[in-house]
């Protein structure tokens, strides 16, 4: 036992959330209904924590071309690319996201943790500085404990902070690398890029960003946030991951920077593991080549954001600084927090909860991620849900303004056998099918 | 603990340990005693968040960075003093 007794303060704080209710780490969902409902201990339950954004994971054609590409090549390659060579699909989809990037060089990694992992971790090496951001995805700082370099934190967002920074480092030799993220997974911020631009070019830095959160939501062709800013001709170095908007696994890093090719001889996180399955890859490039298109479902998704964001805001919950797809309650009370996440659970609407130190300045967070397949009612009851719970909670004070009916969604109930057909987002959900 | 320092201990007229207490204070607990020999984490009840703001407002008072290693290294404050004592040296 002595082993895990290191353990012991997250064991307790595992123990309270058991005590109170579900463990967030615990949870199993009994069925996948759509990309927005699902049955969660016999219950109806609305998913609004999958990052699914633009509700890509039961698209026909991608679950067509992974049936084909199981079929013709098998269920998985069985090694890393640089032992067991390549499979087409892993040069063709690199093609395709350096094309839809419009940048020269991508490589593809076996998630977006390790894209961060085998970009980051490599780029900077012994002698070099990586500055990253305060708020910075686990993956980034287990990046910076991968690579050589010295890491150098700036506060979230703050490019005067990251100036003085640099500055500091004016006369040193070795490379500087900034990272930063597009939209920032706990609170749904987005980077201050033109500013973060003008430093970076000030002081010769290199710059990386992750769009793990951006990519198929922002930029008229769902290229992401530096689509949006005009920035692209700036950025050095794009990571991101099939996770979220792509609706399968895997990650990737793009680059017009001369060279990046050495890179898979020299990153671990590329070369010791196993590449991604020809059936992975294959949902991977059909969902790919229909985001520059999906504009309806990127309209929808902001409607969407739109809606929770603001009818959150007018019941008088403290939320992240803007719209975004992310949208978090900040709270200070951990037992309010898991309170109001165990009561939504139990409405049949699931969130993701948050707590520190994963959470910027300490904040309980009630994270909840949405999805263009979700249709303006299942907001409208997340929103009506929270507000009814959040009052009972003391966590808002503001009247309960009903917009949705429970009743009318069936969310929540026992599931019955003839539920299936009632479900507002079927598997063939009509959302996806507009991409 | 050992919060207070001996009268000989030279550390407490050291201008970066008086920084440095200026820079804690808002960020430990309400009524704790600081000395050199205060553990940053244990003693003060700070979580890493707030060890990070500490540091950020330390940086600024102090013109320098400080980066992770070194502050995974420190566990006292006399260790950061000792730490910042060498950044400034190879500033
Ligand atoms: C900002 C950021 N980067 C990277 C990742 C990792 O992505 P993946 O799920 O593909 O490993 C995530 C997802 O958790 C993320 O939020």
């Amino acid at each position: 036992m002595a082993i895990f007794d290191k353990f012991q303060p997250l064991n307790d704080s595992h123990d309270f959330l058991k005590s109170v209710g579900q463990s967030p780490s615990e949870l199993q969902f009994d069925e996948t209904l759509s990309p927005t409902e699902a049955i969660l201990n016999g219950r109806r339950t609305i998913l609004l924590g999958t990052n699914n954004y633009l509700g890509m994971t039961f698209d026909d054609a991608s679950i067509e071309k992974g049936i084909t590409a199981l079929q013709e090549q098998g269920t998985g390659t069985t090694g890393s690319r640089i032992a067991n060579g390549s499979y087409d699909g892993h040069k063709a989809l690199e093609n395709e996201i350096a094309e839809f990037y419009g940048m020269q060089n991508a490589m593809l990694f076996s998630t977006g943790y390790m894209a961060n992992l085998g970009a980051i971790g490599t780029l900077a090496g012994r002698g070099d500085y990586l500055l990253i951001d305060a708020d910075s995805h686990a993956s980034i700082h287990d990046a910076c404990k991968l690579s050589d370099a010295e890491v150098i934190r700036f506060r979230h967002n703050d490019p005067v902070n990251l100036a003085r920074k640099l500055e500091r480092l004016a006369d040193k030799p070795g490379e500087k690398i900034v990272v930063i993220e597009s939209i920032y997974s706990m609170l749904g911020d987005t980077s201050p890029l033109k500013e973060m631009i003008a430093v970076k070019k000030k002081y010769g830095a290199y710059l990386l960003i992750d769009e793990a959160h951006s990519l198929g939501v922002m930029g008229a062709t769902g290229r992401g946030l530096c689509e949006q800013a005009g920035v692209e001709d700036d950025i050095d170095f794009v990571t991101g991951t099939f996770s979220k908007s792509i609706g399968t696994i895997g990650g990737f890093l793009v680059s017009n920077v001369d060279g990046l090719d050495i890179v898979r001889l020299a990153s671990r996180p590329y070369m010791f593991t196993a590449s991604l399955p020809p059936s992975v890859v294959a949902t991977a490039r059909e969902a790919l080549s229909r985001v520059p298109a999906a504009t309806v479902l990127r309209a929808k998704l902001w409607d969407n954001a739109t809606q929770l964001y603001a009818g959150l805001k007018t019941a008088g919950f403290d939320l992240g600084p803007e719209v975004s797809p992310i949208v978090a309650i900040r709270m200070q009370d951990a037992e309010k927090a898991v309170a109001l996440w165990n009561g939504l659970l139990e409405a049949g609407v699931y969130t993701n909860l948050a707590l520190p130190p994963a959470t910027p300045s300490g904040w309980f967070l009630l994270r909840s991620s949405i999805s263009a397949a979700h249709t303006s009612q299942q907001i409208a009851l997340a929103v009506e849900l929270c507000t009814r719970i959040g009052r009972e909670l003391g966590l808002i004070s503001c009247p309960l303004q009903s917009s949705a009916k429970v009743e009318m969604m069936n969310v929540g109930a026992p599931r019955k056998s003839s539920d299936s057909e009632a479900v507002p987002t079927s598997k063939k959900d009509d959302a996806a099918a507009q991409a | 603990m050992s919060a207070q320092p001996s009268p000989t201990d030279t550390i407490q007229s050291n201008p970066i340990y008086k920084e440095i207490l200026e820079q804690l204070r808002p960020h430990a607990g309400a009524d704790v005693v600081f000395g050199p020999d205060t553990v940053i984490t244990q003693d003060l009840g700070m979580d890493s968040l707030a060890i990070m703001d500490f540091v950020f407002d330390l940086e600024d008072a102090l013109d320098l960075s400080i980066p992770e290693h070194r502050i995974a290294e420190v566990r006292t404050i006399r260790d950061l003093v000792a730490a910042i004592v060498l950044l400034q040296k190879e500033a």
